[in-house]
């Protein structure tokens, strides 16, 4: 799933800037809560379990299992053509949110519900590194 | 108060545009073809219109989209309002549109969707609009396209409940026979459950022919007060429920992937209405992807939870089954032109209840329900219509 010109880049914001900023040095980071310590993401202003803010960055383990998947067989657009067939998934993360990734280093028809995988980091740009997975 | 709408605003005017492939039209063209359409079966003309619906076109936003097709008509409203919530646009307005009517805001609403997703747009400029309902920073760039979205629900089904593609299937052949009884609808040749499962992948589970067509087209009602509706030359539809629910926008931060909030929609619609599920004579069922159909038949009380597949592919919901959907062919199978794809299960809806159905009469047709959705199985809307028998 390398970068070709094209593809849609990640729009990083302020609220997700640290998010891509770890990305870009191999760590998986997700939001918890100082107050009862709810971890989530994608990152947002507030606790989504108690509504408190100031949430503080942690290193996730990497570690997940598959949810769910599809193979796709034709391309969202002509800069992800050469991917195909290509996973979409929904990861479960050990530590409990749910995030969409592609999975790789594997043939497609092997990944399997449950399975399970780590995180690994492609850098498509100087800025943007895609955190996906692989069978672990 | 959750009856306070019940019976007190009906449809007094139902009409469609051609549809499929309409190039010799324009998006606007299309939404004021079938303003006029429905007005003329109201026995209305546009001036007596004091409330205006509509939604954007892809192939041809307007900033303010209501407000630019009440300038194209030369109409001035005193309700006016562009609305997008996907699939759920055309039932999630309804309400607000009825409300304007029994607060007196307004007398005659006119509820007109319309685009031209087929030949206004190229293949890649339809398909890239509309994977943009993937969260742009953490959805968007893994390359999903819609049909993959859904098929992560799908997977999930077969996963929790031994559903099968064939189940899938079944819905297509159904919404397939019920278009071959429609001369309008777009795609008419009868198919089989081998002809679905023969055509192509497009994101496993889902193949071609589990996924609804992409088309050319518009329809409008025309809504006014119970107490008015009896001075029109067609027998008023009363709106009796209306019921939202809401889980997610984005298929990743679903907290089921395998049941939706068309569940809270459907009881609140059917606790309006004052009816239950089992009563309905037709429904007409939101159909992007073959296994949406299954999640509203169990999340709607049409049947067990886990059970859709083996109720659909029992032939329960084919006309003359003991609950047929679709009775037009459904997105699969009569048209979809995006977001206004819900109205045209609304324009049937009332010739089902008008009893001028032809050959897809559903005999004795006086109550239905309708369902839609938008986002990914995100935004749910359930509308409960009656005859006049129903009040
Ligand atoms: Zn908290």
């Amino acid at each position: 799933m390398s970068y070709k010109l094209g593809k849609h880049l990640p729009p990083v914001n302020g609220e997700s800037a640290p998010y891509w900023e770890g990305c870009k040095q191999g760590e998986l980071r997700l939001q918890q809560c100082p107050s009862c310590s709810h971890i989530q993401f994608y990152p947002r202003l507030l606790c989504t379990k108690c509504s408190g803010r100031g949430l503080s960055w942690i290193a996730a383990s990497g570690a997940g299992r598959v949810k769910s998947f599809t193979i796709v067989r034709r391309a969202v657009s002509e800069a992800y053509e050469p991917d195909v067939p290509y996973v979409i998934a929904l990861i479960e993360l050990a530590e409990g949110p749910t995030m969409m990734s592609n999975i790789v280093s594997c043939d497609p028809e092997t990944v399997e519900m449950n399975m399970s995988v780590r995180v690994t980091f492609d850098p498509w740009t100087e800025e943007i590194s895609m955190p996906l997975f692989e069978p672990a | 108060m959750t009856d306070s709408l019940r019976g007190r605003v009906a449809i007094v005017g139902a009409a469609d545009t051609e549809v499929g492939k309409v190039p010799h039209m324009t998006p606007m063209q299309l939404c004021a073809d079938a303003i006029l359409r429905a007005l003329a079966d109201a026995g209305l003309t546009k001036d007596d219109v004091d409330g205006l619906v509509t939604c954007n076109s892809m192939a041809e936003p307007y900033m303010y989209h209501a407000e630019a097709t009440a300038e194209y008509l030369q109409i001035f409203p005193r309700f006016c309002i562009g609305v997008g919530a996907g699939g759920g646009t055309t039932f999630s307005i309804l309400h607000h549109a009825a409300s304007a009517i029994v607060s007196g805001m307004c007398n005659t609403v006119v509820v007109a969707m319309a685009d031209s997703l087929r030949t206004g747009m190229t293949r890649e400029r339809a398909m890239v609009t509309q994977s943009s309902s993937g969260h742009t920073q953490f959805e968007s760039p893994y390359g999903p396209t819609v049909p993959a979205l859904y098929a992560l629900i799908a997977r999930a089904h077969m996963d929790t409940y031994g559903t099968r593609p064939e189940h899938f299937a079944s819905v297509a052949v159904t919404c397939r026979k019920h278009a071959a009884l429609n001369e309008t609808a777009q795609m008419r040749e009868p198919i089989t459950v081998e002809d679905v499962l023969n055509s192509r992948l497009i994101a496993d589970p889902l193949r071609l022919l589990d996924c609804s067509l992409v088309s050319d087209g518009g329809a409008a009602i025309v809504l006014t007060s119970a107490e008015r509706a009896a001075d029109f030359p067609h027998p008023p539809v009363y709106m009796l429920g209306f019921g939202e629910g809401y889980g997610h926008e984005h298929i990743s931060q679903a907290h089921s992937l395998t049941e939706s909030a068309a569940g809270i929609a459907g009881a609140r619609a059917c606790e309006m209405a004052g009816v239950t599920p089992r009563e309905m004579d037709f429904a007409q069922l939101y159909d992007c992807f073959t296994p949406v159909v299954l999640l509203e038949l169990e999340d709607l009380g049409f049947c067990a939870k886990g059970e859709g597949g083996g109720f659909a592919a029992s032939g329960a919901i084919e006309l003359g089954g003991a609950l047929p959907i679709n009775t037009h062919g459904g997105l699969l199978s009569h048209c979809h032109p995006g977001n206004p794809g819900s109205m045209f299960a609304l324009t049937e809806s009332v010739s089902q209840l008008r009893g001028k159905a032809g050959a897809r009469q559903v005999s004795g047709a006086e109550l239905g329900l309708l369902h839609a959705q938008g986002g990914i199985l995100s935004s749910h809307t359930t509308l409960i219509l009656g005859s006049e028998a129903t009040l």
